[in-house]
């Protein structure tokens, strides 16, 4: 009796997620893998990247579909796992066969499923801003990187508000080491001073943010302008700004600009105490243009509430997906080792009113803009570059990765060549 | 309009410009310098609107002051059409507008058809020191200070002229100090030797963080007057001790808080775990219920805050209560004296509570709103001041252990709870109904749980993982402070706050709470029975 009460427990817990999974269905369809976590920590943000993708299909199907074949998604739940992440990416390829994925969130889950994606040669869209430092032939990387978020923010910080002292704040995990690692290097190479740069960083979830916010607080009193550098992720964030609040801490004073917190973040948040705060992203729901304006209408719509919102994700997720589809048309298959040649290149629209592309590198161009947050949990944009920015792979401010560059056409058809050994190390 | 106005301007402010409105001939008065800077606010750049705060700010008209408040809190809009510049009140798509110039009601508008006058952060601060200057004769003494305080990192040695004018006419006793601190700052920029030195002395022991910055700025001055270096010097020394001494009070808050708040996660389980020896896995859900209790009832009274949140402290209770007495009838009582199999179902349990949740509210964080009266800080001194929030969920955690304890001890609930406790057997053979006491007990420590969700709620947020981020410390302290030992869960939980803030500033977060597991590893090993151990069954 407990033994059967103790399996149907786990079971239960276990089986929700996989229900899509089982509908396969017989007819003539091309499967897109959507690995997305639906259940543990990460469900906060992923879940709304199923349901994006849910979408996205269901509107290339009402458009006629792919190469006259209607697209089926197969969602499987990884489960905040990040070792089971690579086992159901090995289960979507192998065992549904299908044609691309589009999933994982955290670097952690990215690093563990990329080599079944090499091993098996098939194709991942990756959707989220991430660190850099990578790049492989079988992954796209449609979020930003460093140069793309990090590098503009600070500078719009040194210039725009004559910034001095800075406050490296993050959860303790690969993203926000290597960010951290970049901007300490670059604020540097620009003549900061050691005393005038403090680190700082705490576990996931973390809500106990006194201290942390009162060493913030005495460094900023100092007479330079400090500004807070966040790449503190997902839960931890409420309780980090509710004390910044309570401890009388105002964007005026010392500003905080995130790397992770968008629309989606806000909204289980009172933004009041927050307005000014700053946000660095290449996307934001207020941008003010039509592709966006219907992007929202059709995400509320399929989404059936009209006060959900929309982020830099989901955008790099349209991106993707509307590149994919591009390449699998111009390659007339859906065959990998086609559509990597094919998407080199393919340039499509993105929600911030201009247009991205696809570069050698398995990186986009995106425009980098910087938002002010709003009483309505919304982010005003006060600057953003005046054109597009390419992804750069490999930083150009950490020793050993600076004389790297990243082509995947060939002849070269390198991730990691060394530009001043002329070697290709590693991935191929 | 006068709503729209109450919101962001002080009752002076409203009776200036009650004042006002009845002489519309008065409010019209042509003031060159304000119309050209309302000119270009609509239509500026971020630097050009700067220059229009600068030419409003220093008009001296009497609608400048209503007109700042407004472009700070976010509430000043153009027309789209005429681009008059208006106050606008919105609610949901409608706007009520108001003009600049004439205060003349417009009545109400399509919010679309109204287009934001934006403001970036150094435009905000630039607002807000603007303001102040213009605060610095405002009638109310409250105002005064705050504007003194404001301006205080932002001096010009011009300043102390102008404040030691505002010196001679100041009333109120606080305002006077404050500003006789920012004069002897501004003081200290000057040249003249003497001076300096009378200011340094009247700055001795000021904790204000302006004080340090520019006493430490004339330290680092090269030919500095060899009197003016010793008089400097002793006036950082005299201010670093009292400051050494107030960090201290503040980190054995920081601590007692985060004591307080391990206390009211642990002190349901101090209860589950031990008096009655369930290893409550779902014990965080428990607290996850009492949080999402908060969130609903807060749904159902919008508008009431507050009271909602009074109102919650019973319903969590109540929930949280109901569910553990159901899952103690439904599954616990069959696996008693089997830890083991308790262990792993409720495990189970916890799973389903956490997906239920999800399926029911999304797996979305909640946000729950804190009253007013619990956000903010009590300001003890420049550099002291404690959170709110903080203090009200400390002395609530000490009122919750309270009244358990009294349950415990006066209750006859808590006799028989007791007694089931150190003897089952024999207690049964007095009469007691073991079966009925085990579940009431379990349901009670439930129910605390719920409560603490409560509590938590206004801290952190109210999402499906709430339980897993308290379960482990919640252990923790248990063991630590002694299985079944009320007490111990106190002194424990309060201890372990406080070592983990003193440990967080040279190791930090990360390895703090790794310091702390070790050490717990360590006293396990040496008194395996916790600070205050327990007699009777449990002890056997």
């Amino acid at each position: 009796m407990k033994t059967k009460l103790l399996t149907a427990t786990l079971g239960c817990a276990l089986s929700i997620g996989s229900i899509f999974g089982a509908q396969a269905l017989a007819a003539d369809t091309i499967k897109v893998g959507v690995l997305h976590s639906l259940s543990g920590t990460m469900a906060i943000s992923e879940t709304t990247l199923k349901d994006t993708m849910l979408m996205l299909i269901e509107e290339q199907n009402k458009k006629g579909g792919l190469l006259g074949k209607q697209l089926e998604a197969v969602v499987i739940d990884p489960a905040s796992d990040w070792p089971l992440f690579a086992e159901k990416a090995r289960e979507l390829i192998e065992k549904e066969k299908v044609a691309s994925v589009f999933g994982c969130w955290t670097s952690v889950s990215r690093k563990s499923v990329l080599p079944v994606f090499e091993e098996l040669n098939s194709l991942l869209f990756y959707p989220v801003q991430y660190e850099g430092e990578e790049s492989s032939k079988n992954v796209f990387y449609t979020g930003a990187a460093p140069n793309q978020q990090a590098i503009p923010a600070v500078n719009y910080l040194m210039n725009d508000m004559q910034v001095k002292r800075w406050v490296l704040a993050g959860t303790d995990y690969v993203y926000p080491r290597t960010t951290n690692k970049i901007l300490e290097a670059y604020l540097k190479s620009k003549g900061v001073a050691d005393a005038d740069i403090m680190i700082n960083y705490t576990p996931f979830g973390h809500s106990d943010w006194q201290s942390i916010v009162s060493d913030i607080k005495k460094f900023g009193s100092e007479g330079k302008k400090t500004a807070v550098v966040s790449t503190i992720n997902g839960d931890a964030n409420v309780p980090f700004y509710k004390e910044l609040g309570n401890q009388g801490i105002t964007a005026d004073t010392i500003p905080v600009i995130a790397f992770s917190v968008g629309e989606e973040e806000l909204s289980g948040i009172d933004t009041r105490p927050l307005v000014g705060h700053l946000a660095a992203w290449n996307y934001f729901m207020s941008v003010d243009n039509e592709v966006n304006d219907s992007f929202i209408e059709n995400w509320q719509t399929f989404i059936k509430s009209e006060t959900r919102v929309t982020n830099d994700p989901m955008e790099a997720h349209y991106i993707g997906f509307s590149m994919w589809v591009k390449a699998v048309e111009k390659a007339g298959t859906t065959d990998s080792d086609a559509v990597q040649q094919a998407i080199i290149g393919v340039t499509v629209p993105n929600l911030s009113g201009g247009y991205s592309a696809m570069m050698p590198n398995h990186h986009i161009t995106k425009p980098v803009l910087i938002g002010e947050i709003q009483e309505d949990g919304q982010f005003e944009v006060v600057w953003q570059t005046s054109g597009m920015v390419v992804g750069d792979a490999w930083s150009d401010y950490l020793e050993g990765s600076k004389d790297l560059i990243s082509d995947w056409r060939s002849p070269l058809s390198c991730g990691n060549f060394n530009v001043k050994t002329g070697e290709c190390s590693g991935s191929k | 309009m006068h709503h729209s106005i109450r919101t962001y301007c002080k009752l002076p402010v409203l009776l200036l410009i009650l004042f006002l409105l009845p002489h519309p001939s008065f409010a019209a008065v042509n003031n060159e310098q304000f119309t050209e800077g309302i000119t270009i606010l609509i239509k500026g750049n971020f630097k050009e609107k700067r220059l229009a705060i600068q030419q409003i700010a220093t008009s001296d008209d009497s609608r400048a002051k209503v007109l700042l408040q407004a472009l700070l809190a976010g509430n000043l809009y153009r027309v789209k059409k005429d681009n008059r510049l208006v106050y606008a009140d919105i609610d949901g798509g409608k706007a009520r507008i108001e003009t600049v110039l004439t205060a003349e009601d417009l009545g109400l508008i399509k919010k679309r058809k109204l287009k934001k006058i934006t403001i970036n952060n150094s435009l905000r601060g630039y607002l807000k020191t603007s303001l102040a200057r213009i605060d610095l004769r405002d009638p109310d003494s409250t105002i005064r200070l705050q504007a003194v305080s404001l301006l205080i990192v932002s001096l010009t040695p011009e300043d102390s002229i102008l404040l030691s004018e505002l010196l001679l006419t100041e009333t109120d006793s606080k305002v006077r100090e404050e500003l006789a601190t920012a004069r002897d700052i501004a003081t200290l920029r000057s040249k003249d030797r003497q001076t300096i030195l009378t200011a340094l002395g009247n700055l001795r022991g000021n904790l204000d963080p302006a004080v340090r910055n520019e006493v430490s700025t004339l330290l680092a001055q090269d030919n500095l007057d060899e009197s003016l270096r010793k008089e400097a010097l002793a006036v950082q020394r005299s201010i670093q001790s009292k400051v050494s001494f107030f960090g201290l009070v503040e980190k054995l808050f920081f601590g007692l808080s985060l004591g307080s708040v391990l206390v009211l996660a642990a002190i349901g389980l101090a209860i589950t775990f031990g008096v009655i020896g369930v290893i409550n896995m779902a014990h965080g859900e428990l607290i996850m219920l009492g949080a999402y209790t908060t969130y609903v009832i807060q749904q159902l009274m919008p508008g009431y805050i507050g009271l909602a949140l009074f109102l919650s402290i019973p319903a969590a209770f109540l929930v949280s209560g109901i569910t553990g007495i159901i899952i103690e009838r439904s599954v616990i009582r069959f696996l008693y004296g089997r830890p083991l199999e308790t262990l792993l179902a409720t495990f189970g349990i916890s799973l389903i509570l956490q997906q239920t949740v999800r399926s029911i509210f999304s797996p979305l964080n909640r946000s729950v709103a804190t009253p007013a009266w619990m956000s903010g800080s009590i300001q003890i001194n420049p550099i002291l001041s404690l959170t709110t929030n903080r203090i009200t969920i400390l002395i609530f955690s000490l009122l919750v252990f309270a009244g358990l304890y009294l349950l415990l001890r006066k209750s006859s609930l808590g006799l028989q709870v007791r007694a089931v406790s150190q003897n089952r057997a024999m207690a049964r053979a007095m009469g007691v109904q073991a079966a009925k006491v085990d579940a009431l007990t379990f349901g009670l420590g439930s129910g605390i749980a719920g409560i603490a969700g409560v509590a938590l709620a206004q801290l952190t947020n109210v999402g499906p993982n709430l339980g897993q981020a308290y379960i482990i410390d919640s252990f923790m302290v248990v063991v630590f402070g002694g299985v079944g030992n009320l007490w111990g869960t106190l002194i424990g939980g309060l201890t372990l706050g406080v070592a983990n803030k003193f440990i967080e500033p040279w190791a930090g977060a990360v390895l703090a709470k790794i310091i702390i597991l070790i050490f717990i590893i360590l006293f396990i090993q040496k008194r395996p029975q916790g600070l205050f151990p327990q007699k009777g069954r449990a002890a056997e």
